[in-house]
Order: C-alpha cells, then sequence, then structure tokens
C-alpha cells in the first residue's frame, strides 16, 4: 500500500513541477502576437478562395497587418464592404474593389454543337479533353462534365444543356474555375463590362461552322459596326475593351451567329 | 572509457541498430514526413535534438531517482511525462530566443514529443547500462540513423511517387514495399561495424 501512494505522489509531484514549469515559462517568454492580425481576419469573408494571391483568407490577413500588403481591395468575394472594414481597422484609404465575374466562353450547347463520338470514361473535363480533346466536335469548348462546378465554393455554376452555366447572382468571381477549366474558356470580366464573345474556336469561317451552329466566324462585323471602337479581333475572335464598351448593343445586333451576347449581371 | 568506444557505439546505432529499419521505431514520421527531402531533414535535425535533450533528463532521473528509491516500474510513465513537458519548454524557449530555429523545427518539435523513438532511446539506454557518456553517445547515434533513414527515403519515395505503379500498389503500398527493401538492405551492416570497431 505504502509503494502505491508513495508512486503515485511522486508521479504526482514531477508533474506538478513540470506544469509549474511550463507555465511560469509561458508568462515570462511570452511572444506578443501581432493583435492586427485577428482584426484584420475577421473582416475577410472566410471562403479561402485564393483570388487574392494569398494563400487562403489567413495568408492575406497576415500580409496586410505586417505591412506587406498596402491593398486592401484585392478581396473579390468580400467586396467594397470588407474592403472599407480592412482599410478601417488598418487607418488607411478604402479603395473600391472591381468585382469580377466568371463568364463561360462557350456557347455550344447539345443542340448547337455536334459530338463527333460517344465518351464513355471518367467523367470529368480533364480526363475527356486527353481523349483526343473530347467528345465534341469543336476542341475548344465546354466539354459539360462540370470540373468547374466541383470546384466553385458557393456552387454558382450548373450544366445546362451541356455546358456550364454561370449564375451571376451567385458568382463571387473568385476565378478557381477560370484556373479549373482545362480549354481555360471561362474567363473573369470586370463589372463594367457589357458584352463578351461567347466561343472559344480561335477558327474562322466554314471550319467553326461545321463544329457548332453558335461559334464566332471571325467575320469582323462587330468590330466595324461598334460606335466607340471597343471591340478588336484577336486570334478571329471578338475581345472587348470594357473601359470603352457602352453596352449598346449593336454588336449584339450586328453578330451573324449570335456569338457575341450581353453579359448576363446581377439583377440587383 | 575510450572515444572507440563512443564512436562504436555511435556507429552500431547509426548502422546497425538504426531505429527506423531496424528496430522499427518512428516508422509514423518515417512515412509520413519524407515526402519531401527539406521536411524530411528538418523533422530529423528536431529529432536529433530531442534525442539528446530527452537523454540528458532522463538518465538522470533513473538513475538518482527512480532506481534508488526502487520505482524503477515507473520509468515509461515517468519519461513521458518529462520529455512532453521538457519539449514544450524548448518550444517556448526557441519562441522566444531563437525565432528562425522555431520556424525551422516549429511544427516538428510538437510532433516528435512523445514519438517512439524518443521514449525508445532513452529507455533502451538504461535497459543496456550505458553510462551517462554513453547514453548521450547512443542518442546522438540514433538521432543519426534517423536522420539517414529519412534522406534515404526521401529520395527513394521521390522517385516512386514519379514513376507509374500498378493501380493495387499505388501510394500507400508501394511506399511500405520499398520501405522494407530498404530495411532489408540494412541488414547487410550487421557484423560491418563489430568488424570495424569491436
Amino acid at each position: 500500500m505504502n509503494s502505491i501512494v508513495f508512486a503515485v505522489l511522486s508521479v504526482a509531484v514531477i508533474a506538478l513541477l513540470c506544469s509549474v514549469m511550463l507555465v511560469v515559462a509561458s508568462k515570462v517568454m511570452a511572444v506578443p502576437e501581432d493583435p492586427l492580425f485577428p482584426a484584420v481576419r475577421e473582416c475577410l469573408p472566410g471562403a479561402n478562395c485564393g483570388a487574392c494571391g494569398y494563400a487562403g483568407c489567413d495568408g492575406y490577413a497576415k500580409a496586410l497587418a505586417s505591412g506587406e500588403e498596402k491593398r486592401t481591395n484585392l478581396c473579390v468575394p468580400g467586396g467594397d464592404s470588407a474592403a472599407a472594414q480592412v482599410a478601417g481597422v488598418l487607418g488607411v484609404e478604402a479603395e473600391d474593389v472591381i468585382e469580377m465575374m466568371a463568364v463561360v466562353a462557350c456557347g455550344g450547347d447539345c443542340e448547337l454543337a455536334p459530338e463527333k463520338a460517344d465518351y464513355e470514361g471518367t467523367l470529368t473535363c480533364a480526363a475527356a479533353k486527353l481523349l483526343s480533346g473530347g467528345p465534341k466536335a469543336c476542341v475548344y469548348g465546354c466539354l459539360g462534365y462540370g470540373d468547374c462546378a466541383n470546384i466553385c465554393p458557393v456552387h454558382a455554376i450548373s450544366i445546362v444543356k451541356g455546358i456550364a452555366v454561370v449564375d451571376p447572382n451567385v458568382c463571387i468571381g473568385c476565378g478557381l474555375c477560370s484556373k479549373t477549366c482545362p480549354n481555360h474558356i471561362i474567363h473573369m470580366i470586370p463589372q463594367i463590362q457589357k458584352v463578351f464573345d461567347r466561343c472559344s474556336n480561335p477558327g474562322m469561317g466554314k471550319p467553326v461552322m461545321e463544329v457548332c451552329k453558335a461559334g464566332c466566324i471571325g467575320c469582323t462585323k462587330c468590330a466595324k459596326v461598334c460606335p466607340e471602337g471597343a471591340i478588336a479581333m484577336e486570334g478571329n475572335l471578338a475581345h472587348v475593351d470594357s473601359g470603352k464598351c457602352t453596352g449598346c448593343g449593336t454588336c449584339v445586333e450586328a453578330c451573324p451567329t449570335k456569338s457575341i451576347q450581353f453579359v448576363d449581371w446581377k439583377k440587383d | 572509457m575510450d572515444f572507440k568506444h563512443l564512436l562504436y557505439i555511435i556507429m552500431a546505432a547509426v548502422f546497425v541498430n538504426n531505429y527506423v529499419l531496424q528496430r522499427f521505431l518512428g516508422i509514423c514520421p518515417f512515412l509520413g514526413v519524407s515526402k519531401k527531402l527539406d521536411q524530411a531533414t528538418g523533422m530529423s535535425i528536431a529529432v536529433i535534438f530531442v534525442m539528446l535533450l530527452a537523454t540528458a533528463v532522463t538518465w538522470p532521473i533513473q538513475n538518482f531517482l527512480l532506481d534508488p528509491n526502487g520505482m524503477g516500474y515507473l520509468q515509461t510513465v515517468v519519461f513521458i511525462l518529462v520529455i512532453a513537458a521538457l519539449v514544450q519548454l524548448v518550444e517556448i524557449t526557441l519562441k522566444k530566443y531563437i525565432p528562425s530555429l522555431y520556424k525551422a523545427l516549429g511544427i516538428y518539435l510538437p510532433l516528435i514529443t512523445t514519438n517512439c523513438a524518443v521514449l525508445g532511446v532513452t529507455v533502451l539506454n538504461i535497459t543496456e547500462g550505458y553510462s551517462f557518456a554513453e547514453s548521450m553517445a547512443n542518442s546522438f547515434g540514433s538521432g543519426l540513423g534517423f536522420f539517414l533513414a529519412m534522406v534515404i527515403f526521401a529520395g527513394v519515395r521521390t522517385r516512386t511517387e514519379s514513376c507509374e505503379a500498378p493501380d493495387s500498389f499505388q501510394g500507400l503500398p508501394i511506399t511500405l514495399v520499398s520501405a522494407s527493401i530498404l530495411a532489408a538492405a540494412f541488414n547487410g551492416f550487421a557484423g560491418v561495424v563489430e568488424t570495424l570497431f569491436g
């Protein structure tokens, strides 16, 4: 009996000594952590989407708190309100966030763009693309297996009639889908842009029409009719200068294949 | 106790009685942190550090506190307790005074607090009946052996990751297979050290 009590007591004493030592050490050698970091982190939405260019919200908050990063408007999902809050915490002037949205530059749904083969492999875009560019006749278009929809943190993307469609009311503009798409057909466009070319096929004329009825044939009509000179042709595709475009819609009416379309912006 | 004897203990601990490959202690960091060479190196250096530190504390406890009072059976409990507290203390101290070293070892220190290799080294030092100097030599050698195994295996793994293993072997199975082959290869050291230094 005595030995048990002695053993228990001695272990308890050793544990007590150790804990006292640790408590004292943590008090004496406490390293003050930057109080700014949790305050800044609180302002960010916590989607960890990486649109700011840092590894998650923690990384951006850390860079802001330490003063390495001066720009408070990098958080796209947080938008103006997050930028204003961050600026308030840091005591600097807030700048507006240019809100971005993802658009899918492909209008070739299952009715307009025929398939050249039946694909029965792994149901991801990346896998389908490996097999001679995917089952679609147009190898530049949306494969429709939803790699973008799967990575979207807010489930803003759905596959409608074989192509990805972004819900403008849900999209937070993080750009993850744009990075994931194996065909690189999802573009991030600023909120001020009104129209875009809904096709990614760099071909011209007949080869495009053969594989998709919705394709941009590179006729340059839109570039010619635009009163602002906002449209330039890049590799047989129309590129819209968001700064010049007024959204008059002349190009949308002129486009023979209805490839140039209005951007479906948020309804509010 | 001459230098040759200590060198013999170190060499034996590194090659013949390698903790990972021959005694199969500390397998979880061996498989877990050996994916990249820099991580493996950081982890191994932390292990050497903690092994030396743990031995320096546990050997006196066993020989001056537990054994004289006939409480040798409390060894495991007391060792775990002391090593865990010690590593925590070292972590706090490093954070305050040597932040650069804390950054390098920081995430690995708590990981190896109660690693079986660390506990194994301290316990085996006692069971082998080593003196304090011999114990420290053995701990250093064991840590060095861990380092060697980690670095070799990190090299092996970068190769197995990039090659195409059969489906059923992909991932952990092929890692375990290569680990066992490496362990078998280390069997070849048995006898070598004894002939050289013994």
